[in-house]
């Protein structure tokens, strides 16, 4: 059911959408993105522990394992490469499993606080906020990102230098599949303490149960149902599309499937954040903080 | 229109003759396990040809015009040579029982072979065939260096940890240098100051003086995580202009990169699993590794000391050489 101000601000909506041009929709992309990046400047301590995270598993985690698992050649490798270089794409992957979901988490937060009413009460189209709102995210994930190659390139994980042109268009790509994801998580969370079960229940799995830290064919001599999980797992192609391109290649399959994702998460999130049809009214209608 | 076809069809020739890159070699591979030479096309970095030769080849070497490729057919007790532009065996050589490794003296006459059952160094006269002299040297003679005049030829034996310095001239042992355990290779350093020994037990490379006859230095490798018993040097070489050497460091799975004037490692290059034995392309800019348990040769570039791509030939590949032209 919608309540009679929601119906109001939905019609305000549509009402409005036709009068606003493409400059009225870049303002209030502009400030949407303005307020995620001035968010992330003031917390640096997000900025560094978002680092720390990644970093520490290349010197220390990579750095143990690396005679254990020894070296073989998959594509896209052309020779034997270290762990840590085979690693380094799957710790891309995390920094964007990680900063996606915390920055569309926010919106929990941003729910309980009230700033999520003054956001979506603006008249532009829900889509276009919940898109601008995903985008200032994935642009985050992607500064992080090239800082955190930056320094790998400094404990000898150098990719071609061309490499790191190529790889912007799939961190792009994979930030919005999994920011969309967490946008679509997000509209199921009533509070932020839930931010733990997500760690656990998804941010963890997704990230043990991929590609990241191991070469697929290895999980599958190890456990032909782990191998099947990392194979339904979205994770596992976000990160061999960032692996191939950094290496200036293009894993088409993986390119289908994370595309085929961000439409499925991006449309699921849509349409829960429509007051009119989606979880979220249902969940305030339950009681819900807003 | 026609003008702008044939101008274009001329810069798509040009294009053609810019992108095709002016040396190609042939990389010869000896397989030991599956008695096979694989020939793989430094260009293109693929398997051309693989090419069935006698019982356990290792040791392998080209004649200085490219014709011919010799090879230690070690169980066979004989010493193969196969055409290189029909690539088929086109005779053999009286090579002495257990061929394991030989040397071409630089005039491209005279054969140096080491044979690893009857501690001899069989050298074979190439034009008539034959053998020319034996010499007796240590117990499980392997590694054989050659100085570039061709005066002095360097033998090692694994067991008495020796290498023996031969007289090229007179085919007699003028000096032995006790090594570090299991000497497996010995080059000289192309101004022949030097000769370069490596221990495969012992883990070093010993650095002896041409001249004094004595031992200057010793090289060992470290290598993060790995236990030293893992760092086994066998093959070495060193570039033409004497300022860098190449150790394959054998189950270590890597090649290190020594600075021969300060004799420090470098940099440590990742290749595949017991590397061996390793050639350079003629033209300096490559060098090749076999990697024996994970069947395949990395190519490594000279410049800047990455490796470049790794091709898999045959079972345990064990020798290298690659075509001067």
């Amino acid at each position: 059911m919608t309540s009679p101000v929601q119906a109001g601000i939905l019609s305000a909506d549509r009402g409005h959408e036709r009068r606003f041009g493409v400059r009225h929709h870049l303002m209030c992309f502009r400030g949407i993105v303005f307020r995620e990046g001035l968010r992330f400047l003031n917390q640096r301590e997000r900025f560094i522990s978002s680092l720390v995270r990644p970093l520490l598993w290349l010197f220390v985690f990579a750095a143990g394992f690396r005679q254990v698992l020894g070296v073989s050649i998959i594509p896209p490798y052309k020779t034997y490469v270290l762990y840590e270089v085979y690693i380094t794409p799957g710790l891309c992957g995390m920094i964007l499993l990680f900063s996606g979901m915390q920055s569309s988490l926010s919106m929990v937060y941003d729910r309980e606080m009230g700033n999520m009413r003054t956001l979506l009460v603006s008249p532009f189209p829900r889509w276009f906020l919940l898109v601008s709102k995903l985008l200032a995210g994935v642009t985050v994930s992607i500064l992080q990102v090239y800082v955190f190659l930056a320094i790998a390139w400094f404990w000898g994980v150098k990719p071609p230098v061309m490499g790191y042109l190529f790889v912007l268009p799939a961190l792009f790509l994979a930030g919005v599949m999994l920011c969309a994801l967490g946008m679509l998580l997000s509209s199921m969370i009533k509070q932020l303490e839930n931010f733990a079960g997500v760690m656990n229940f998804v941010i963890f799995p997704m990230y043990f149960a991929s590609s990241a830290l191991y070469p697929l064919w290895r999980i599958q001599e190890a456990s032909p149902l782990l191998h099947k999980i990392c194979l339904a797992n979205p994770f596992t192609y976000a990160v061999e599309l960032v692996r191939f391109a950094l290496y200036g290649q293009i894993d088409w399959y993986s390119l289908w499937i994370v595309v085929g994702c961000i439409l499925l998460f991006l449309g699921g999130a849509i349409y829960a954040y429509d007051p009119s049809k989606g979880l979220l009214s249902r969940k305030q209608d339950g009681g819900g903080n807003t | 229109m026609l003008g702008q076809l044939s101008c274009l069809s001329g810069a798509l020739v040009l294009a053609v003759a810019v992108a095709t890159p002016a040396s190609a070699y042939m990389v010869y591979v000896s397989n030991e396990k599956d008695n096979t030479v694989t020939v793989v096309d430094s260009d293109t970095m693929e398997v051309v040809k693989t090419i069935d030769v006698g019982q356990r080849p290792r040791g392998i070497t080209i004649s200085h015009d490219g014709k011919f490729v010799y090879l230690c057919a070690s169980d066979d007790d004989t010493i193969e040579i196969i055409d290189t532009a029909t690539h088929e065996i086109v005779g053999s050589l009286p090579s002495g029982p257990d061929p394991e490794l030989f040397v071409l003296s630089p005039d491209g006459k005279t054969l140096y072979v080491a044979n690893e059952d009857d501690n001899l160094v069989t050298v074979i006269d190439l034009e008539s065939k034959s053998v020319v002299a034996e010499v007796p040297v240590g117990v499980e003679p392997e590694g054989m260096g050659i100085s570039l005049d061709g005066k002095t030829m360097v033998n090692t034996s694994e067991t008495t940890n020796m290498a023996h310095f031969i007289d090229t001239a007179t085919n007699e042992i003028t000096h032995n240098v006790l090594v570090d355990s299991r000497p497996r290779f010995a080059e000289f350093k192309p101004d022949n100051s030097e000769v370069w020994v490596s221990s495969e037990i012992g883990g070093t490379v010993s650095v002896i003086d041409n001249e004094s006859r004595e031992i200057k230095q010793k090289i060992s490798f470290e290598i993060p995580g790995l236990r030293s018993e893992a760092i086994q040097p066998v093959g070495v070489r060193i570039t033409a202009d004497g300022k860098k050497a190449y150790v394959a460091l054998g189950p270590a799975n890597r090649v290190a990169v020594v600075n021969t004037e300060t004799y420090e490692v470098e940099k440590y290059v990742l290749v595949g699993q017991r590397v061996w034995q390793l050639a350079f392309t003629p033209d300096q800019k490559t060098i090749i590794s076999t990697n024996g348990v994970s069947n395949d040769i990395t190519f490594i570039d000279v410049e800047t000391d990455e490796p470049v791509q790794s091709v898999t030939v045959g079972a345990l590949p064990w020798g290298v050489v690659v075509s001067p032209q």
